[in-house]
């Protein structure tokens, strides 16, 4: 039952002019990289080389650290030149393999695969190996999302073509010069789940994509390309489940309890490199946009590499940005500085010459009911935030604090320029700590 | 070399963009949606309904900048929100009334129902509905005399509740006794979709509050489907301004998208009551302020089921 839609949301400017005409450029790094332990949800890496090692590209450098983790490959070759804690766009110190890049981009053997010949073992094995993660921002790794407790339950694998954040358009270009790779890494996880449908679920003002996609699946039964309305977050998971399946699911439950798996373009284009041509996770497409950058466009990342060799490839800085965002303007990091490493999530660097959150101070809340509007979740944003300044932790979850999804619409629409977000999600980091330490 | 590289940025939870509009904005669209009954009041009522009209904003401006002083605290009468409730009142009161009724009831609408309370935002019942019924008990023959040049006697409502006819076009028209801004129909509709437009209001509680009033006049006036007389109660009093401009105050109506229509039907049904058993031919502002008491409480009772807690209906087959 595709409803294409989903209550409440909003319509931010959508910036994605700036870069999403260019075609994508490989960028060849130089100089150091950074490798982070922790790209993922779940627990860190393990360093399985030490410094003075020599690493060649594709080598693994760390091991996954348990069921949910995943492993981290070299994504050029050089020397270990140790293993320390790097500042990473979070803003937390996380422990890091530096690798001096020499340069060669020497490269390990990759074994390709005849995905037809794989049994599904073999090929979860090989996601799990390839070190593939979540790359739409979420981090969590892909082996474990397509491994749930009844398979054969599984009805829809959703590839996540949405790509809502305004300015963000690297999912587009990918759709649009590799559009074969995407449909080909659907196939490989639909043969994971016998009695799935896949949906390739796009925005609607993609028209070109849903095009591209709707002529190669013509002759594939099992998958559709659903046009979704276009509206921001029409790309967070419940949401997207909710418009192509009119299912929905609430924070304690999985996609998988409702029949769904959903996965990023980049993640199922990562999936097919991994089953296909054996290789692991070691590029991704990163935006480098925003009024700040002097050529916008899309670029072929080796992960590790700095954010500011990023910006240089863009052509540079126009003038000094006021603020810099890893990610898209609604869900992405602040950065205080650019010298951190491009990781498995990183998809967009956006540089804006002018903060809107700084510009203007917030005033008090008259209750417009904006942001009940506008909220995807159903919930009250402006009473949670109050209850969340008052640190009124058990009224916030009595009203179902814990069902937000951070999207940031309230904050957005917001006339009175609260900080309704920034305050609901420091209270769900108090409880969502709480319960781990209990 | 300047690559602009080596500044410290700006950080701040996301998002990072921000839609347009401002509360000051809002109250600016909801001013400008006044304007029409504002001028056909004038216009009707002639030169001392302007006086009040500025007189009673002025008051309500300058009350709010005064307290803001003496308590030391940010002056916020550039939100506009001042003016609007200063409109407002000087919309409800006679075009006749001395000017110190505007003063006295401006002060009292901003100092204590409003900046007491804490000020924008925190007040429970509209500012402007508090003080014209503070005025209402306390200056009842002022409040109640709508004589004028262009009108004597009563106000259609009252003729209405008397028994008498009453020209139904005048009425929407606003050819009328009554207080400055109530009584053109046309006027305030034209406000009313102004702000519709601008999405500053949606027709939750208007239409709730118009359609069930409608529905409680058909079941209990006794007149049964009588369009002429259903127009003229719709025309008639201050139901057009409180629907579309007070009611609708986001302070003091529900946020929850159910707790508006309760509230709305709340209003209807007060309003119909008190316009047919109370003893006066009006009930508007009655109505709307005890409509405010009942926000907390329609608001917990009407709290949205958050996405994905509802029971999930399985699909057939």
């Amino acid at each position: 039952m595709a409803k294409l839609t989903f209550g409440g949301g909003v319509h931010p400017y959508d910036g994605k002019a700036l870069s999403k005409d260019k075609p994508m450029k490989t960028i060849i790094p130089t100089g150091e990289m950074v490798y982070p332990l922790s790209q993922h949800i779940g627990a860190p890496a393990v360093p399985v080389v030490k410094k003075g090692d020599r690493v060649l590209t594709g080598q693994k450098i760390a091991e996954a650290g348990g069921f949910v983790s995943a492993p981290i490959y070299a994504t050029v070759s050089g020397t270990v030149k140790g293993i320390e804690p790097r500042r990473v766009v979070t803003g937390d110190l996380i422990n890091s393999i530096i690798v001096d890049n020499d340069g060669l981009l020497e490269e390990v053997a990759y074994t390709p695969h005849e995905p037809d010949k794989l049994d599904k073992k073999e090929i979860i094995e090989l996601i799990k190996e390839a070190g593939i993660v979540g790359m739409g921002g979420a981090g969590f790794p892909t082996h474990v999302k397509l491994s749930p407790k009844e398979p054969e339950k599984i009805e829809y694998v959703i590839a996540n073509c949405a790509e809502c954040e305004p300015y963000l358009t690297s999912d587009y270009r990918r759709m649009i010069e590799e559009p074969e790779k995407l449909v080909e890494g659907l196939k490989i996880i639909l043969r994971l789940f016998d009695n799935a449908q896949g949906i390739l679920a796009v925005e609607d003002n993609k028209p070109d994509c849903v095009k591209i996609l709707t002529e190669m699946t013509q002759n594939e039964p099992k998958i559709s390309v659903a046009a979704l309305k276009t509206k921001y977050p029409q790309g967070a998971e419940r949401q997207i489940i909710y418009a192509t399946t009119g299912r929905e699911i609430n924070s304690k439950m999985l996609p998988a309890d409702a029949g769904c798996v959903v996965d990023n373009v980049d993640t199922i284009v990562a999936v097919y490199h991994a089953v296909k041509e054996g290789k692991p996770l070691m590029n991704r497409i990163v935006t480098v946009t925003g009024d700040a950058v002097n050529d916008p466009r899309n670029f072929y990342v080796r992960i590790g590499m700095n954010y500011k060799d990023l910006i240089e490839e863009a052509g540079g800085l126009k003038c000094t940005p006021e603020k810099i965002v890893s990610g898209g303007p609604m869900m992405g990091f602040a950065l205080f500085d650019l010298n951190v490493p491009t990781t498995k999530t990183a998809s967009a660097l956006l540089c804006l010459t002018h903060d809107e959150v700084s510009a203007m101070e917030p005033t008090p809340c008259i209750n417009c009911g904006r942001c009940v509007a506008a909220c995807p979740s159903r919930l009250v944003p402006t009473r949670l935030a109050v209850l969340s300044e008052h640190y009124d932790e058990e009224g916030f979850v009595a009203n179902d604090g814990m069902e937000c999804v951070e999207c940031g619409c309230c904050s957005y629409v917001c006339p009175a320029k609260r900080h309704l977000t920034q305050a609901i999600k420091s209270m769900r980091k108090n409880v969502l700590g709480k319960r781990k330490k209990a | 070399m300047d690559n602009h590289l080596d500044t410290m940025f700006r950080v701040s939870s996301n998002p990072h963009v921000r839609a347009k509009d401002t509360t000051s904005r809002i109250m600016l669209y909801v001013v400008i949606a006044l304007l029409p009954a504002t001028l056909f009041g004038v216009f009707n009522f002639g030169f001392h309904a302007l006086l009040l009209v500025i007189i009673t904003v002025l008051t309500t401006v300058l009350a709010e900048y005064i307290y803001d002083r003496c308590m030391k605290k940010k002056i916020t009468v550039t939100d506009f929100s001042a003016v609007v409730t200063g409109l407002l009142l000087a919309l409800n009161l006679p075009p006749k009334a001395p000017l110190w009724i505007g003063v006295i009831g401006g002060a009292f609408a901003i100092i204590v129902v409003k900046m007491l309370f804490g000020g924008l935002g925190q007040n429970f019942m509209n500012p402007a509905l508090g003080a014209r019924c503070f005025l209402l008990i306390s200056f009842t023959s002022i409040m109640t005399n709508f004589d004028c040049d262009a009108y004597t006697g009563a106000t259609p409502l009252a003729a209405i509740k008397a028994g008498e006819g009453v020209n139904v076009l005048d009425m929407v028209i606003g050819r009328t006794a009554g207080t400055i801004g109530e009584t053109s129909m046309i006027a305030i509709l034209i406000g009313a979709v102004f702000l519709l437009v601008m999405k500053v209001i949606d027709l939750k509680v208007p239409a709730s509050y118009l359609i069930s009033f409608v529905v409680f006049l058909l079941l209990f006036s006794g007149r049964g489907f009588d369009v002429e007389y259903l127009v003229s109660q719709l025309a008639g009093g201050g139901l057009m301004l409180g629907a579309f401009f007070m009611a609708t105050d986001y302070v003091t109506r529900p946020i929850t998208d159910k707790g508006q229509y309760v509230f709305g039907v709340f209003l209807g049904i007060m309003t119909g009551i008190f316009r047919l058993f109370g003893p006066s031919a009006e009930g508007v502002s009655y109505a709307i302020i005890l409509g405010n008491l009942l926000v907390p409480l329609i608001e917990n009772v009407t709290r949205p089921t958050a996405f994905g807690k509802k029971k999930v209906k399985k699909e057939a087959g």
